[in-house]
């Protein structure tokens, strides 16, 4: 109907319009992705090509950065290297040509478990206090409920950092340097206000009558807070924990602060990767393009909950 | 079914009272109309005896039980929300079916399915039950809201304006049904509604509210034959009673303390008048197809009333009305003088 139509609508955008809009969008996220794919084909080349003036666009690739990233390597003679059986697998040959050979497995992917670990754990916690937290001030009436909700919003006026030596302090005494569990709770903490102030927005907007009308049709509270607000606050918790989990997933500040050994998070790990006389460029870029898949996949699969306007028209108004 | 008891109760929201000392009793299988305008506290005596809003002072009995602090839940009741609270996350079969699955009650799903089409046979949304309860028009909403009320068979149904955004066909269609219903059921109802149709067609008793006060309580005949006072008078017919100051039409032993009488459409007498007889000039004649309504100006004072379509009147000519059996009324609008 609008196709043919000349006349103009205030509301519909004209097709030029449209084509203009979405040109600018794909334009713009054309250009955020530069630095992504700089990272992701640097994974793929040679030490030496991810270093070269100008910058290469063409090149060989290979799959050294990966091999880099997932191993530890030792030095040998050509001699000792020629007098092993042949190499099995593409990483072997791959180390053999650079006079090394495979020692061991990196630190990666232990560190990457620690960051999966550390930020869903933190994210679920946050997410699930939030949710309650939310409900109850949007359902109750709690006292001083405005200033406690801006308490809550008060521990996010500075930045997290400031903190940073009361916590190492506190940290250190109670055993949790260097500890899941003290990431997890750290990560939770930050978060938590985030997600009450999120949520709260989200719940307030579902009408209280689905739940007395549950509450009516034989269900205590807990059971129509589980059977009817959550689904309809779907939307709202997938954007929150979305939000929670890029903050713990890129936190670095406190990781380094805080984690050393057994509880190191991939953020601080990835900087340390050294190789043969330098930064080993290509292994960096390799274990931060496969840093960045976690949070690709968790978005995408909370990608249609993100969309409005589930709840939209049940009520009228 | 029970009867439901209301004693005392008071429910204030900040200065607002919204229901006043309010004491009503509906007796087992009675169909109860509250009537009253916006803010009257019609739709919060509802939500009291739902449970969804605790009373401040007094006490609620529902089949002689003391419910007062139980949960909505405990105390086994329907509600019909006006507007309609559909899950929007459900279907139309999953909204009609979550009443009989709420965990306290087991009821196997092959019941479930057996009342959930009955029901949904009845209200003429069988063919709607896989659709998302979103995708559904303003009626065919109201119907799924009504039918999640008649799964079950609770102590009372509570239904606040329950057909006032179906269309005229619809609402007089369900609102036998709904009448038929109650009578097969013997089911105890309270309605809440604007409609002067429904409170006289489907009430055993109506209760007139105002500011959270019950001001009459009484059949649909008592409340409009015989009302207590000038507010309860205007709540009912079209066009309203009109009130006139006493003196203007003649009438036969009024009692002293009547200050002002109310005369209904049907007790009025309109007879064409020459100039000396004559007692009221006609203002308006409004041709609302099956009535016709009359504006007259008794001296300065304006009056409705009904008249036959066919009647030879227009704008200008003179005629004599005579009141019969009028309602008197005291200065404070309460009822004066003999009650029939």
């Amino acid at each position: 109907m609008s196709g043919k139509s000349s006349a103009h609508s205030v509301v519909e955008p004209t097709p030029v319009t449209k084509r203009i809009a979405g040109a600018v969008v794909i334009i713009y996220a054309l250009i955020s992705m530069i630095p992504l794919f700089w990272i992701f084909i640097t994974g793929f080349k040679s030490p030496p090509d991810s270093i070269s003036y100008p910058p290469k666009i063409v090149f060989e690739p290979t799959l050294e950065g990966y091999c880099n990233l997932f191993t530890t390597r030792t030095r040998q003679t050509p001699d000792y290297i020629q007098s092993l059986p042949p190499a099995t697998e593409t990483c072997d040959e791959i180390t053999r040509s650079r006079n090394m050979v495979i020692a061991g497995a990196s630190n990666y992917l232990p560190r990457f478990i620690n960051s999966v670990v550390i930020a869903f754990g933190s994210t679920f916690l946050a997410v699930a206090l939030g949710t309650l937290t939310a409900y109850g001030f949007s359902r109750f009436r709690v006292p001083l409920a405005d200033d406690l909700l801006f308490f809550i919003l008060s521990t996010r006026m500075m930045p997290p950092i400031a903190v940073a030596i009361p916590i190492y302090l506190m940290y250190r005494e109670l055993g949790l340097s260097d500890t899941a569990l003290g990431m997890i709770l750290l990560y939770t903490a930050i978060n938590v206000s985030l997600a009450v102030w999120l949520l709260k927005g989200f719940i307030d907007e579902i009408p209280r009558e689905y739940e007395e009308a549950a509450m009516i049709d034989g269900y205590t509270r807990l059971q129509a807070f589980v059977k009817v607000v959550l689904p309809q606050a779907a939307t709202g918790i997938a954007a929150t924990a979305i939000f929670c989990l890029i903050f713990a997933w890129n936190e670095y500040a406190f990781a380094v602060l805080l984690t050393s050994g057994s509880a190191q998070t991939a953020p601080p790990f990835i900087p340390t990767i050294i190789g043969e006389g330098g930064m080993d460029w290509p292994a960096v870029a390799a274990g931060t393009t496969i840093f960045l898949i976690p949070i690709l996949v968790f978005t995408v699969l909370l990608r249609k909950h993100l969309l409005r306007g589930i709840t939209f028209g049940a009520v009228r108004k | 079914m029970a009867e439901v008891a209301l004693n005392a109760i008071s429910r204030r929201f900040g200065d607002v009272t919204a229901v006043d000392d309010l004491t009503l009793t509906i007796a087992d299988g009675e169909f109860v109309v509250l009537l009253g305008p916006t803010g009257a506290g019609k739709t919060t005596t509802l939500r009291l005896i739902a449970g969804i809003e605790a009373a401040d002072k007094g006490t609620v009995f529902i089949g002689g039980r003391d419910v007062s602090r139980a949960s909505p839940a405990e105390r086994d009741v329907t509600f019909v929300f006006q507007q309609y609270s559909l899950y929007p996350h459900l279907s139309v079969y999953d909204n009609l079916a979550f009443p009989l699955r709420s965990p306290a009650r087991r009821i196997p799903e092959a019941e479930i399915k057996e009342r959930v089409t009955a029901v949904a046979e009845m209200l003429r949304i069988g063919s709607k039950l896989q659709n998302r309860a979103t995708r559904l028009s303003g009626g065919e909403m109201q119907r799924v809201a009504i039918g999640r009320a008649l799964v079950r068979t609770p102590q009372v149904y509570l239904m606040d304006e329950p057909l006032s955004s179906l269309d005229a066909k619809l609402r007089s269609d369900l609102r036998l049904e709904l009448k038929r219903i109650q009578q097969d059921l013997g089911a105890t109802i309270l309605y809440v509604t604007h409609d002067q149709i429904e409170a006289m067609t489907m009430a055993s008793r109506i209760g007139v509210m105002s500011n959270g006060r019950l001001i009459q309580f009484g059949t649909p005949r008592q409340i409009y034959e015989d009302p207590d006072d000038t507010y309860v008078a205007t709540r009912l017919g079209v066009p309203r009673i009109n009130l006139l100051p006493m003196g203007l039409l003649p009438v036969q032993s009024a009692p002293n303390q009547a200050t002002q009488m109310g005369v209904r459409t049907e007790h009025l007498e309109i007879a064409p008048a020459s100039n000396g007889d004559a007692n009221a000039t006609v203002a308006r004649v409004e041709h609302l197809g099956d009535q016709t309504h009359l504006h007259l100006l008794l001296g300065e004072t304006p009056m409705t009333t009904l008249v036959d379509p066919h009647a030879p009147l227009a704008k200008g000519d003179k005629v004599r009305i005579t009141a019969k059996r009028p309602l008197f009324f005291g200065a404070d609008g309460k009822r004066v003088g003999v009650r029939q």
